[in-house]
């Protein structure tokens, strides 16, 4: 499920060149899953709130250009981890659960994470299906799409909560210090292949799933960490795409050399 | 709505009143104001933060059919003119109308086509077809379906065909030169037919040869599609034959009315040198 959300999105948060929201998220993700673990409430929802509602933040700063966006996510990156710092060493006693949310706990995953997550799924395939032509056109480039109709600051922002929650989805699989390879690396490999729009959005996703699914299955019967595993997976698929596409560039090449003569 | 001529005078200064009373012509290429306003400034001001102002006190109106040519030196406000027009900034003072309507409440964009400047930067790294980019300027409103939706509609077609890039139309648009991927975006522009059409002509990366068909091109949608055009130009000899009108900028109106009417004088004014030997050439053609 988290392999189909994270890429689907990440080929807009690549493209509006935002890859580093997804850490500066994980980290917010970071923070509330420590106020969650202290005030024994359920960490992922906190978590969930705090990654929305900072996503929400972060876009109003760099949308109303008080801020770089790189400036803005570096503000919300470190004072979230300095929160988070301070909560963890003033409590004590959950350190292995901790080391399960900060490096992916996928094989133990509890039913109410499976609840969320696939509602999360829903409402993310929902939105990019409804809303592909907008926020195709924001990524391709925000006046064209205001002067087309578009209500970009909108768009945006609803872009940005969502992310939030895809973040916050995704932690539970790969873990916090690793989301955001997630959501960028199996895009960065589709958009070295991909010609078209649509292809490029299919191919991400089917990277994502691939890279989990194969992730999984080596974690397993290896008996290795299962987030690593997945990010080292969706590594090697990027190393993959890039020879693919050199190859087929210089097929091309080739075959343009001949028709030449 | 219409504004009467004297209102638009009294906006501007005195150079400009002398030839904006767009007296009786010859070659009938006078600015007739019976046709209604389609955009107009009115006493606009901006600048950005708190500077100098970018655009001083400008006010002209661009009438239905027109061909305005906007001309002016680098930094002389064309660009922020049209985004004030296009409601991408807020005048700081005066009002900047779209058919009738502030342009920063205009929601009936799918009457207005924009091709913008800098086309060297937009689609780079972008995983799109230049028919995908063309089928963009169809959009009209929230449409659930729209991923679905087949490739090869009859409009885009036919806006590639006028733009002259049929065969580039499976091609990515990142794979285009800065003069194939202006043809995509102006293709995108017109796909909706529009009723205004606004260019920011790049400064460069296209040669003397592309520069000569964009012209034509602006002129033929002018023409033959009846759109109204608002283009921002560098090319005064390319202007002063194709544009029903022009408006000489630099931060405030230097000159508004019929291009053959500017003088050597105004063209020094706006760029701070004599330009005689260009104009002249330029009106020899002309005439």
């Amino acid at each position: 499920m988290v392999a189909i959300l994270a890429p689907s999105f990440g080929l807009f948060i690549v493209l509006r060149r935002l890859s580093l929201i997804a850490d500066t998220l994980s980290h917010v993700a970071l923070m509330g899953v420590a106020i969650g673990f202290v005030t024994s409430i359920y960490p992922t929802f906190v978590a969930l709130i705090a990654t929305t509602s900072s996503a929400a933040g972060i876009e109003q700063l760099r949308s109303r250009g008080k801020l770089p966006g790189d400036a803005a996510l570096a503000i919300f990156l470190y004072s979230s981890l300095a929160i988070a710092v301070i909560v963890i060493s003033k409590s004590s006693g959950f350190n292995a659960d901790l080391f399960g949310y900060l490096f992916g706990t996928v094989l133990s995953i509890n039913d109410r994470d499976l609840w969320l997550i696939g509602i999360l799924l829903v409402v993310v395939i929902l939105f990019v299906a409804s809303f592909y032509a907008e926020l195709t056109q924001s990524a391709f480039d925000q006046d064209l799409a205001h002067v087309s109709g578009v209500r970009v600051t909108a768009m945006n922002l609803a872009l940005a909560i969502l992310t939030g929650a895809t973040v916050t989805a995704s932690m539970r699989v790969v873990g916090v210090l690793m989301v955001g390879a997630l959501i960028v690396i199996p895009v960065l490999a589709a958009l070295r292949l991909a010609r078209g729009f649509r292809t490029a959005l299919l191919l991400a996703i089917g990277f994502g799933l691939l890279s989990v699914w194969v992730g999984l299955t080596v974690a397993f019967y290896a008996d290795l960490a299962a987030g690593g595993a997945i990010v080292l997976t969706t590594v090697v698929m990027l190393a993959l795409a890039e020879v693919i596409g050199r190859i087929r560039d210089y097929m091309s090449a080739r075959r343009g050399a001949e028709t030449d003569d | 709505m219409t504004i009467e001529p004297k209102e638009t005078i009294d906006a501007v200064d005195s150079v400009v009143s002398q030839v904006a009373l767009w007296p009786e012509g010859s070659d009938g290429s006078e600015l007739a104001v019976d046709r209604p306003v389609v955009c107009e400034f009115t006493n606009t001001w901006y600048s950005y933060g708190g500077a100098e102002p970018a655009v001083e006190d400008v006010s002209f109106p661009v009438r239905q059919g027109d061909f305005a040519a906007i001309l002016g030196p680098n930094g002389s406000g064309k660009t922020t003119l049209l985004r004030l027009a296009l409601g991408l900034l807020k005048p700081t003072r005066g009002s900047v109308e779209l058919f009738g309507e502030s342009s920063a409440r205009f929601r009936d964009w799918s009457r207005v086509g924009y091709v913008p400047q800098r086309v060297d930067g937009i689609g780079t790294r972008f995983p799109a077809t230049v028919e995908e980019i063309v089928e963009q300027g169809l959009y009209r409103g929230l449409d659930p379906l729209a991923i679905f939706r087949k490739h090869g509609r009859k409009e885009v077609l036919e806006a590639l065909d006028v733009a002259g890039i049929s065969h580039l139309r499976q091609r990515p648009i990142e794979s285009l030169s800065v003069g194939q991927r202006q043809r995509a975006l102006i293709a995108r522009a017109i796909v909706g037919q529009p009723d205004l059409l606004f260019l920011d002509e790049p400064v460069s990366g296209v040669d003397a040869v592309g520069r000569d068909r964009f012209h034509e091109l602006i002129s033929s949608l002018n023409r033959d599609h009846g759109m109204t055009v608002f283009l921002i130009s560098h090319d005064i000899g390319a202007v002063m034959q194709g544009a029903s009108v022009c408006a000489c900028i630099n931060r405030t109106v230097v000159f508004h009315g019929p291009p053959h009417r500017i003088t050597g004088e105004h063209l020094s004014e706006l760029y701070g040198f004599p330009v005689d030997v260009l104009l002249h050439d330029a009106l020899h053609e002309h005439r």
